[in-house]
This record gives C-alpha cells, structure tokens and sequence, in this order.
C-alpha cells in the first residue's frame, strides 16, 4: 500500500511575515518550517504502519527551493521518500492552483491513501484537501479525531460542536487530521541521519502533466488588491490586584458598556 | 441587483447567528437569496425572510446527513449554476470552507476565505481579510468565475430587512462520489443553554491558570453572569479540563467576539491566532509577564481563584 502524506513548508510562525511587492506572502524573508499541522498527519501515517499496515509512505510538497526542509523534517520522523514539485511557474500559485498540481502529483506518482492536515498554518484556509479530493474523485474523510485503517476501508470520528461522527470510506481515499489525533513524535538523532540519506524526487510542472499557464500569479482567481500592517494591539491598563481587581474589570466593563 | 446566494446554517431547528450577519452583508453587493440543505419550515423561511432572503431555494434530501461534504457542495453547486449569482457565501466553518472549497472547483472560481468585510469594489465584490496571525489586513477580489466567499462569524451586526420570500424546492441528482464519506454513527452532545462560541458576543476563557477541571465553574459563572460563551486554551482541554469543543486557538476556534474575557491564559502565539480579532480583551492571570498581557485593553494581575469569583459576585449583583 502506498501512503502520500502532503506537506507544506511555511514561514516560521513567530518570525514577522510581510506581503512582498507583488502581495503574495514574502516566504523569501522569513525562515520556514514543516506546518506544525501537518506534523500529526506525519504521525497517522507513522503509526499505521507501526500497528501493521503494510505501506510505504511518501511526502509530497510543493513549494520554493527550500522547501525540500520540510521534506526532511517529515523524513526524519519516518517514512520512506519523498517528492518535490518545484517549479518557478508556481510563485504566486492560489489554493484552486496548489490542489490542481497536489492532485497531478498524485496520480502521478500514485497512491492508496492521502493524509493531510487540517490546515496549513500561513494561508490556515482548510481548502486544500477537500479540492484534491474532488479532483481525484476520491472520497474525502477529512477533521479526523481518530484514524483507522481496516483492509481497504478507512475509519474515523471527528468532533463538532454539536457532538461526534463515525466516518467510512473505501480506499483510494483522502484523510486530513486534526492535533486530536495524538501528539507528533520528535525525530531522534538517528532517524535526523537517516532522513538525510532518504530519497527526494524533484517533479517539474511537465513532470506532473501541467503547463505554466495553469498555474501562478497569471493564472490565480483571487488576488490581493491591497494589504497593510494592522496597528498591533497596544497594551492596555494593567493593575494588579489588591483585593479590587474584580471591582477595576467592572468599572472598565461598564464603561465600554458591557454591563 | 445581482442575486447573492447564502448558504444557510441551522441548529436545533434555528437558523444561525452567522447566516443573518452574512444575509445582512450580502445585501450590499446584491439581493440576497437562501439556499437550505434540508427541510425548510415556515419559521425558517420567515426568519430568511426578515433578514432579506427573496428567494428561499430548498434541497431535501436524506444524503446531507448521511454523507459528509460533498453532497452539499453539490448542492450549492447546482443551485449557484441555476441562479448565476454575483457571489456564493458560506460560513467559514470547518466543513463552511470545505463545502465552498469543492463549490469553487466545480464552477472553475476562486475563492476567498474568513472575509471579515465584503463591500462592492470597481471590479466585483472587494474582501477584506485578517491574515498573517491577525498582524495584516488585506483586501482581495476573485478574478474569475463565481466569487465564492467564506465569511467569518461576528463580521457583521444582522440587521433586519423584512421582505417576502417565495420558497423554490430543487431537486439535486447527486454523484456516486457524494455517497462515498458514510456516516455511520452519531453521538449528540448536551447542548450547554450557552450561545454558540463561535457566534458568541461575549466570550469568558480559561487557562492552565485555571489549575483543575473544578476551577471550570468560575468560568462558566463569569459567562453565565454577562450572557456569554465559555472558551478553553489548547492547555486546558489538553488537561481535559473542559471538552475540546470548546478550544480557542490555531487548532480549535477562531472567535471575534466583542468582548474576550480571559482568566489563567498565557497569550502564546497558538492560542492568540484564535482570538486576536476580539474586540475588547480582559485578561486576568498571575504572571505580569503573560503574552497576553500586551494584547489586553484591560488587565489585572491576581490570581483567578480570587478574582473570578469576585467578578461574578459584582455582575450577578447588576
């Protein structure tokens, strides 16, 4: 069985991002990181193959030159290979563009199960999976709480507000997971070592079927006309307690006519 | 006027808070039509009706609750095909943004998510947005297709626009893809009495400063004592302190409520990625060097177990 987990490199999130001057997000500026997301979906893959399914499990991402970090974070936790779809047509690619190339590359380079997680944690739309999947015309299980595999049918639960569901779907199938799923493991030393020696395979654009007008700023269906830093919150009154504190929030409550 | 299709939302029978605000945005781009995912009753179409809706279009089927996502999005599909509206809005929910994201495929789009404004801009609707962990604004439009829109809870005040609607069933054949996500099991919570948390005006959270799973009561007193909804860090649910329904941050919810009122909550970057957009924020936590701290209007240095109480004593008096 082959397992895909898709990744995404993303700007370190304490690092100060900015827009570039061409309004896409200025990855170039920041250090980058594995989404702390896609960790746990990392993780399900990992240990589905520890409980005993028999799979291979390949990291794909697409993204700048540095991305290929990412890759090795994932690959130093586990897994078998993985592939890099880079390509300079892709600067500026939206979501819509990112799912039509995650799904070349799927079937490209082939497939049981997906694995994503829940959100990338820069652009943090959750669009992605579902897109790949209805381009795949595979079922999507996606928010998932728990993660089983049983012969070729996937199981989750997932939780809402209102309560929680069973989920099942037969493979080829697509998953995305949530942080519920189970803490991510850190790398050992050995496995940082041993993820450096692991293949990466480079795909282009004509590697995965795609021609450059598909993707892109160019090609994009939403754009950013304008963007401008938020003032920062400014740190308001603090006072510390002396028996009155309580009395203080009301006072600042009624006068921003709360009670 | 263009028509501005809106995907309804509904619990316990009502429709939800978020699908008024959105009906209420929409009608600055457009007229507003519903469309309901399920049976509609005539509270619900009245309801639509008094907030603008001229159309309501209904889908019943049994596959919305059998299936998970894409029977909607087939759905909304169709009927946005139907209506050619000048945009589709959903909620950015968790399966809001799925439900939009397949809708956006299918009619070749783009799509725009967690708008927190929508205003009519020289070339289509103008979306602005809070990225970047709350640190830049930006505004954005969809260059092609049917602009579809995921708009965020607390964007807007609901206001009331009374019109007559007509009521228009719709039948949808649904692919064998749709019925490819089976439900198979369904476990309801106890609903709390307590608004929604992520429609909530005002939200009561707690913290690891909260200490215990006990302590959750003052929070939920403070909440109960200003009408609100009761949040938890990632910290507390993680204790199992209260259930992870109720976690605000980068893996739980995303909140803009009027008033934030935190009690034990540190302020890392995980949990401010959830909140920041609130309007007001009252902190209250032990440590002068909290994160939170530098993000609060109003803050107090003491400890929760004292002040809390303190603080429902003083609004339960009101």
């Amino acid at each position: 069985m082959k397992i895909v987990v898709l990744v995404k490199y993303v700007p370190e999130p304490t690092a100060t991002w900015r827009y570039a001057d061409d309004l896409t997000l200025d990855r170039a500026a920041v250090e980058g990181r594995l989404s702390e997301l896609d960790e746990y979906a990392v993780e399900q893959a990992l240990q589905l193959t520890e409980k005993g399914l028999d799979a291979e499990i390949v990291y794909l991402t697409m993204g700048p030159a540095k991305a290929v970090e990412g890759l090795r974070k994932a690959l130093s936790m586990g897994g078998t290979s993985a592939v890099h779809v880079l390509d300079d047509a892709l600067h500026g690619s939206d979501a819509v563009a990112t799912s039509l190339v995650l799904a070349a590359a799927l079937s490209t380079v082939g497939f049981d199960l997906v694995i994503t997680g829940m959100a990338s944690t820069d652009a943090e739309m959750s669009v992605v999976p579902a897109m790949v999947a209805a381009r795949l015309g595979i079922p999507q299980v996606t928010w998932a709480a728990t993660l089983a595999v049983d012969g070729q049918t996937v199981r989750i639960r997932r939780d809402s507000d209102t309560g929680s569901q069973d989920v099942e779907a037969a493979l080829p199938a697509l998953v995305s997971v949530t942080d519920q799923t189970g803490e991510a493991r850190y790398p050992s030393f050995k496995g940082i070592m041993a993820g450096k020696k692991k293949p990466v395979q480079v795909l282009t654009l004509a590697d995965v079927g795609l021609q450059a007008d598909a993707v892109g700023t160019a090609a994009a269906k939403s754009a950013v006309r304008s963007a401008s830093p938020r003032p920062p919150r400014q740190a308001g009154t603090v006072v510390v307690d002396e028996g009155d504190g309580a009395a203080k929030i009301v006072e600042f409550l009624a006068a921003a006519r709360f009670v | 006027m263009p028509a501005v299709l809106v995907l309804v939302e509904r619990t316990g029978g009502a429709v939800r808070k978020p699908t008024l605000e959105m009906l209420t945005l929409a009608r600055r781009i457009g007229e507003p039509v519903a469309l309901v995912l399920g049976a509609a009753d005539d509270t619900t179409v009245a309801t639509l009706a008094e907030y603008g809706a001229g159309t309501v279009y209904v889908v019943d089927a049994p596959e919305f609750a059998d299936y998970l996502v894409v029977p909607h999005a087939e759905a909304v599909t169709e009927v946005a095909r139907q209506v050619q509206p000048a945009a589709v809005l959903v909620t950015s929910s968790a399966d809001g943004k799925e439900v939009a994201a397949r809708v956006a495929v299918a009619l070749e789009s783009g799509i725009i998510t967690d708008a927190t404004d929508l205003q009519p801009g020289p070339d289509g609707v103008l979306v602005t947005q809070s990225v970047f962990s709350g640190t830049w604004l930006a505004d954005s439009a969809v260059t092609a297709g049917t602009p579809v829109i995921t708009v965020r809870p607390n964007s807007a005040t609901p206001e009331a626009a009374p019109t007559q609607a007509s009521v228009e069933p719709v039948e949808v054949g649904f692919s064998d893809l749709a019925r490819s996500a089976r439900v198979t099991g369904t476990t309801a919570k106890q609903s709390t009495g307590r608004p929604d948390l992520t429609d909530a005006a005002i939200v009561v959270a707690g913290g690891r400063g909260m200490g215990s799973a006990e302590a959750f009561a003052l929070v939920e007193r403070v909440a109960d004592a200003l009408g609100g909804a009761v949040a938890a860090s990632r910290a507390a649910t993680d204790m199992g302190w209260y259930g992870h329904e109720f976690q605000v941050g980068q893996t739980g919810k995303t909140v803009a409520p009027q008033l934030y009122l935190a009690g034990g909550v540190s302020g890392a970057i995980q949990h401010r990625a959830g909140m920041q957009g609130s309007k007001t924020i009252v902190a209250v936590n032990k440590d002068p060097k909290a994160p939170i701290f530098e993000i609060a209007d109003f803050g107090v240095v003491g400890d929760v177990h004292t002040v809390l109480p303190a603080l429902a004593e003083e609004l339960e008096k009101r």
